[in-house]
């Protein structure tokens, strides 16, 4: 009896505590968007770089990507990246951006509440959201908002189709693709190639197909093809004995790097080592926290940004980017820095300033992006251009790892 | 060749399953009950390993060792706050409050350790076996986790059909009630149960870690279910079922993808799996037993 009256208290506190919390989210929420200007600029960008006193009021910059949960490494990656940006734009002066991240843990669902909570904010632009089913989900909120959305990183077609206020900054999935076989078919990387895919994810499949398309126009031939699933992807034999018997000399990889560390490690178990060439979801493998890095030696990949590259931008952004988060930035990093920073250039030349509603300033932005004298020079490219689809034109760069570091092919 | 080198991926593959699959059928056997968190101490076990191995620089068998005693800890923890309350409870109470043990101890590990993957470093530091002029290469990871299968299953049959505790756990077993009237401490049965099955928990985390080194929060949860279901396809509640179920259902889903397709492995191991329990409803090696109502 004694036990059941501490549960009933415990729960009824939290009950109680949990409607608190509703409460205070929703009282305060109005009223975020009425404080003085200078506290908002001053939240947006802590460092302490940022102007005194800010001459004028910041737009609001949102931002919406895992932060937490699996799939945290791109959106803490992205959001680290337009943090970096924000500060600078901000210490530069004129134009101020506040920048309010929000975490949607690769749950659509999720995306779409911290999409609600940065209008109730007063959200201007979004810089988001990271991953392609959140995308989705709140690209059509954003659309029936008149939201003006650029996304770092979600590559899906899907995220972009039909809906004028949305743009990427990544290359779409089967550009990907296409772009990976023309790559090989130029380079004669290859010329016996094994496919290894999820079947189970949207990202790897649509890649795959697109590759595989234009690969027979390329005159590429694809002498094993077999896929995984989540649930399947911890026994690799099986795909990679196929691979072996068919006599493959490249085996493509358009999948994230968790499965394919582990293809590599089975590869090698096997005594089969073939040219490994992965696509930009295959970044991040370094970074896997004691993943013998000997294994990925020689793995090529196409992925917009290297860190390691001389000019002086990315020089100075992994620079930045390492004293201030303790890591080397990947492209997820720099996807979301160039997104800043085209938002801001095309934010100049349309004249957008913070007392705009999101709708103009929607409008706005979708004229000047889609203008034909617009292009943005950033990390991950140069004179980069957006189709009125939203999709972006920029050339992939191939990257080989050597010595556990990319190096430009 | 490519034959025997299916059947040496599928018996290894099979090998890990059947071992977790024994902590399943232990627990279910003795304390009636679906452990559904037996998968999440395995990833617990594997990431003891890990921060024993890569953060302290430990030998492998002293992290062993240590992974095995904390899930021994783990497990009894577990036993006590979340199941021995609901002893009298229906069955699906517990089945539900296992679910939840899952999920705490999956959100637990992704707080602690992040949600970065990590690569495990195999702990078996035994060469690969290559037969036939380097045509079939059994990796020593396959090699050591099939001999622990074995020696696992007879030390299980032999603790349970010899000793006094086993004779305990097998009256607890038949009946929770006479068993208590004759004088045995029911509570303290199933804990031991618990410690045993962590345990083995912990050795298999470390195996299939290091035959398939990437190690998650969630790495647990998938291998969990396929071993249940080996326990369910092998008679659940029944040791050398067990084995069987799982080095069957290894070399199914190693078959399946290699001469079916790799699209469908899942569905065809799941398709054996219904066919057999409309055959045999009590799976492989599975005792009918009556019902008591």
């Amino acid at each position: 009896m004694m036990k059941k009256k501490i549960l009933s208290a415990v729960l009824a506190l939290s009950m109680v505590a949990a409607l608190a919390g509703c409460g205070g989210a929703s009282s305060s929420a109005p009223s975020a968007g009425a404080p003085a200007p200078s506290s908002e600029a001053a939240s947006g960008a802590p460092a302490s770089e940022a102007p005194a006193a800010p001459s004028e009021e910041a737009v609001k910059i949102g931002f919406i990507g895992p932060l937490t949960g699996g799939a945290a490494i791109y959106g803490t990656a992205a959001k680290n990246g337009a943090q970096i940006a924000v500060d600078e734009i901000n210490a530069l002066g004129g134009m101020q951006f506040a920048f309010n991240p929000q975490d949607d843990e690769h749950d659509a669902e999720k995306s779409v509440n911290a999409y609600n909570a940065l209008k109730d904010w007063g959200m201007q632009i979004l810089c988001g959201t990271v991953t392609t089913s959140p995308c989705v989900a709140v690209g059509a909120e954003a659309y029936a908002d008149r939201v003006f959305a650029l996304t770092p990183s979600a590559s899906s077609t899907t995220v972009i189709e039909g809906k004028d206020n949305m743009f990427q900054m990544c290359f779409t999935d089967p550009n990907q693709g296409i772009a990976s076989a023309q790559y090989i078919a130029e380079q004669k990387l290859g010329t016996k190639i094994a496919v290894i895919y999820n079947n189970a994810d949207a990202y790897s499949t649509g890649i795959y197909e697109k590759f595989a398309s234009e690969a027979a126009n390329q005159g590429l031939e694809i002498v094993s093809t077999t896929t995984f699933t989540d649930d399947t992807a911890t026994d690799f034999s099986v795909q990679i004995t196929d691979a072996k018997n068919a006599g493959a000399d490249l085996l493509f990889l358009p999948i994230y790097y968790t499965p394919a560390s582990l293809i590599l490690t089975q590869a090698k178990g096997m005594d089969y080592s073939p040219k490994v060439f992965g696509v930009d979801g295959m970044d991040g493998i370094l970074t896997l926290e004691n993943f013998d890095t000997a294994l990925a030696e020689g793995v090529m990949l196409l992925t917009p940004f290297a860190a390691d590259a001389s000019d002086d931008r990315t020089a100075a952004f992994t620079k930045k980017y390492n004293e201030q988060f303790g890591e080397t930035p990947n492209q997820f990093a720099a996807d979301a820095y160039d997104c800043i920073y085209a938002i801001y250039e095309a934010c100049q030349k349309a004249g957008i300033t913070a007392d705009m509603p999101a709708a103009d300033v929607c409008e706005k932005m979708i004229a000047t992006f889609t203008a034909g004298d617009f292009s943005f020079d950033g990390l991950t490219g140069e004179g980069m251009t957006w189709a009125a689809t939203g999709e972006v034109s920029k050339a992939p760069k191939g990257m080989v790892i050597q010595n556990g570091a990319y190096v430009g092919m | 060749m490519a034959f025997l080198s299916y059947l040496a991926n599928g018996i290894s593959l099979g090998s890990v399953y059947a071992i977790i699959a024994l902590g399943y059928t232990m627990v279910y056997g003795i304390a009636k009950m679906l452990n559904f968190a037996h998968g999440d101490v395995i990833m617990v076990g594997a990431y003891i390993a890990f921060c024993a191995t890569s953060y302290l620089g430990l030998p492998s068998i002293v992290a062993i060792l240590l992974a095995m005693a904390v899930c021994t800890i783990l497990g009894i923890t577990i036993e006590g706050l979340a199941y021995k309350p609901l002893r009298a409870a229906p069955s699906l109470a517990v089945l539900i409050t296992a679910i939840g043990v899952s999920y705490f101890l999956q959100n637990a590990a992704l707080l602690i350790w992040g949600s970065a993957p990590k690569s495990f470093p195999s702990l078996v530091g035994i060469p690969p076996l290559k037969l036939f002029e380097g045509q079939l290469i059994i990796t020593g990871e396959a090699i050591v986790t099939v001999i622990a299968c074995i020696v696992i299953m007879i030390g299980l049959t032999l603790f349970t059909g010899k000793t006094r505790m086993g004779k305990a756990m097998r009256a607890v077993s038949e009946d929770k009630g006479a068993a208590q009237l004759m004088g045995i401490n029911v509570n303290h049965t199933i804990s031991v149960t618990f410690a045993i099955g962590s345990a083995l928990a912990a050795i298999a985390g470390v195996l299939l870690c290091s035959a398939y080194p990437v190690l998650l929060p969630t790495t647990g949860s998938m291998p969990g279910i396929k071993a249940f279901t080996a326990a369910v396809f092998g008679g659940i509640g029944s040791i050398p079922g067990a084995m069987v179920g799982g080095i069957l259902l290894g070399i199914i889903e190693i078959f399946g993808k290699a001469y079916i397709s790799t699209q469908l492995a899942d569905a065809i191991v799941f398709s054996v799996l219904i066919i057999v329990l409309l055959v045999k409803p009590t799976g492989l090696l599975g005792k009918a037993i009556n019902e008591k109502v």
